[in-house]
């Protein structure tokens, strides 16, 4: 049964769990109360968000005037708040998707988690557009519905409609693929719970049994929903840099974008999710299941997504030196070393530099180290979606516009209440539904549980020495 | 589960290794398999049951091809027949712009289609309780089922001995 594992490669289940130990590890921490470390975190976050909303009713009771946007730059925070949570979702498609596809088996570790985070994170991402709206109860507007309006239609050519349907579709298949890889785990909560939890729980998951065509049928839907969240994960970021890429403002209009985009995307997404499951894996005891080797994995793909977002800052500057146009010309030189020069250094330092230290296997190892770098990479590509937005708009073709803009209280109170929000879901999640994914650590428990490979297997019985001494009793 | 009241006589294992060669066992035996239930998917299972390979991807993509078609003949019926605007000098029918907005409805249709399609034939859904066996199915135990009016009570407690199950019950479901 047991597939052909190469002897180096490292466990990923360790502590020598058998399948009830996983279910315990994994589901306790739904059961027990709440432990004061998360009850003082869920606290704070709910007083963030409180605030947040807060700023989110100022704003539409005053209009978008109480924000420092002005005729030149009509895009700051919010659009880059945008596009940040975007980005960050970005990450948990990438895990369970993609690296389903490519039989990477360290995904089942962390793909709840992250698939999670995606979900929460484009709730803040679209919580933004539609704000920046400012008549917010106009919002219906943006869909292609029969209206008395003559029938009136959305322009289908606009980027920022395709935007519309690009991350609704996006969240919506996130959350389909999210749920149903949940319900089995569901009916193993069920099938631990009395009383009116296990009513709560008996509802959540569906009626679920683990007969094997469900087995069959759920494998292969997980399968098929990966292969096509794939390409659109690949669209969505696409799509957002649309937005820009095909306006006609230098430094925008550039056909580099859609790739440099997903790129930062990935970047900045593995970034969130090694700054959360560091914290959960610590908190909720979970080191045997999200090993060193995972947080090594994760670092390779920032140090690979990270050059390439370095060495498309680079690209992007030899071409607008190369074109030999000056306008392009100009809006570089202005990103670098015009009135917003700082937060250029910032994003070239947390986003260029600092990733190349991840070429050194001892810090990629290094939990404490990696949690600063995590935090590091999402200032830094914070700051990359505010060099393009607001430094770009700042200085446009006519000198006597040019503006400075920096955000009022409101602004920044509703990034602040985004983050609550984000934590708030986050918290929740972790109290209401295991955290890694029980069924998926079992299934590849016989293949990379430090029992049966890595270097402690010398003394351990093969496989089948195994299953011929539990048959003989 | 249209079927109510059936009479299972049921055998846990300990281990899905044991649990296979059980099911081969059954198989050269001629028993009659009910159903198999374990805590994760087990590759190599679903040949010795006789189950064919699943047809949701033919379910996939004809929702997905309804997406396209729904997008792009939409999007052409609009531009060029309910209400045509032009946009930028660009001609009515704007083929190459509609390509994202077709692209993410085919991905929106064939998911959404996917999984309700998978849980109507599944028998799942919000609030539904499927009759279960056994509370460890879903944490370590791999269960095979057989009902009573196909094997025979004593055949199937012999057989359970026979290939090391670690418990049998019997149960109405």
């Amino acid at each position: 049964m047991s597939s052909v594992v190469s002897p180096i490669r490292e466990p990923l289940v360790t502590g020598g769990k058998t399948y009830h130990q996983i279910t315990e590890d994994l589901i306790s921490p739904t059961e027990r109360t709440p432990s004061k470390p998360w009850v003082i975190g869920f606290l704070l976050s709910v007083m963030t968000f409180s605030f947040g909303a807060f700023c989110i009713i100022w704003t539409i009771w005053h209009g978008i005037g109480t924000w420092d946007l002005n005729r030149t730059i009509g895009w700051g925070w919010d659009i880059t708040n945008f596009v940040w949570w975007i980005g960050i979702g970005h990450a948990g498609t990438l895990i369970s998707a993609i690296l389903l596809l490519f039989r990477q088996k360290w995904r089942t570790g962390v793909n709840r988690a992250a698939e999670a985070m995606t979900i929460f994170a484009v709730m803040c991402a679209g919580l933004f557009p539609v704000i920046h709206m400012g008549r917010v109860w106009l919002a219906i507007f943006i869909f292609p519905y029969p209206n008395t309006r003559g029938p009136l239609w959305p322009n289908f050519n606009s980027p920022l409609l395709w935007d519309v349907f690009a991350i609704s579709t996006y969240f919506t298949v996130s959350l389909l693929f999210w749920y149903t890889g949940l319900v089995p785990d569901f009916a193993t909560v069920r099938d631990r719970a009395k009383g009116f939890r296990k009513k709560i729980y008996n509802f959540l998951s569906f009626g679920w049994t683990g007969s094997a065509k469900h087995w069959q049928r759920w494998e292969s839907l997980s399968l098929i929903l990966a292969g096509i969240a794939t390409p659109l994960v690949l669209s969505v970021h696409t799509i957002v840099s649309f937005d820009f890429a095909t306006s006609v403002i230098p430094g925008w209009h550039t056909t580099i974008f859609p790739p440099y985009f997903v790129a930062g995307a990935i970047f900045s997404g593995f970034a969130m999710v090694l700054t959360l499951m560091l914290v959960v894996r610590k908190v909720l005891k979970l080191e045997d299941y999200i090993t060193l080797e995972h947080i090594e994995s994760m670092n390779k793909v920032i140090l690979a997504t990270g050059s390439i977002v370095g060495v498309a800052y680079l690209t992007e500057l030899f071409i607008s030196w190369y074109s030999g146009y000056v306008y392009e010309q100009f809006a570089f030189f202005n990103r670098a070393l015009g009135p917003y020069w700082w937060s250029y250094f910032g994003m070239m330092f947390c986003n260029v530099v600092s990733p190349q230290f991840f070429w050194n296997k001892s810090l990629r190892r290094n939990v404490l180290f990696t949690f600063f770098m995590s935090i590091f990479i999402n200032i830094g590509m914070w700051f990359e979606r505010f060099v393009i937005i607001a430094t770009t708009l700042a200085r446009d073709y006519l000198p006597s516009s040019w503006s400075y803009y920096s955000p009022t209280w409101v602004e920044i109170g509703i990034f602040v209440g985004t983050l609550g929000l984000f934590f708030v879901l986050f918290l929740i999640f972790t109290r209401v539904a295991p955290t890694v994914a029980v069924a998926e650590i079992k299934s590849i428990l016989k293949t990379s549980g430090d029992q049966y490979v890595g270097k402690n297997l010398g003394h351990a019985h093969s496989h089948d020495e195994t299953v011929s001494t539990e048959e003989a009793h | 589960m249209a079927q109510k009241n059936i009479d299972v006589v049921y055998g846990l294992y300990d281990d899905e290794v044991i649990m296979m060669e059980a099911v081969k066992k059954a198989n050269s035996d001629h028993l009659e398999i009910m159903d198999v239930y374990s805590p994760f998917p087990v590759h190599g299972l679903d040949p010795l049951l006789g189950l064919e390979e699943s047809r949701l991807h033919i379910a996939g993509f004809i929702f997905g091809a309804l997406g396209t078609l729904t997008a792009f003949l939409g999007m052409t019926w609009i531009f060029t027949k309910d209400w045509p605007i032009i946009f930028g000098g660009k001609p009515y029918w704007s083929v190459p712009a509609f390509i994202p907005i077709t692209f993410e409805l085919t991905v929106l249709f064939a998911s959404i289609g996917m999984v309700v399609t998978f849980y109507t034939i599944c028998g799942l859904g919000p609030g539904v309780t499927n009759p279960y066996l056994d509370d460890r199915i879903t944490d370590d135990k791999f269960c095979i089922a057989f009902n009573k009016s196909e094997v025979e009570s004593s055949a199937a407690e012999s057989f359970f001995s026979a290939t090391g199950a670690s418990e049998v019950n019997h149960k109405t479901i």
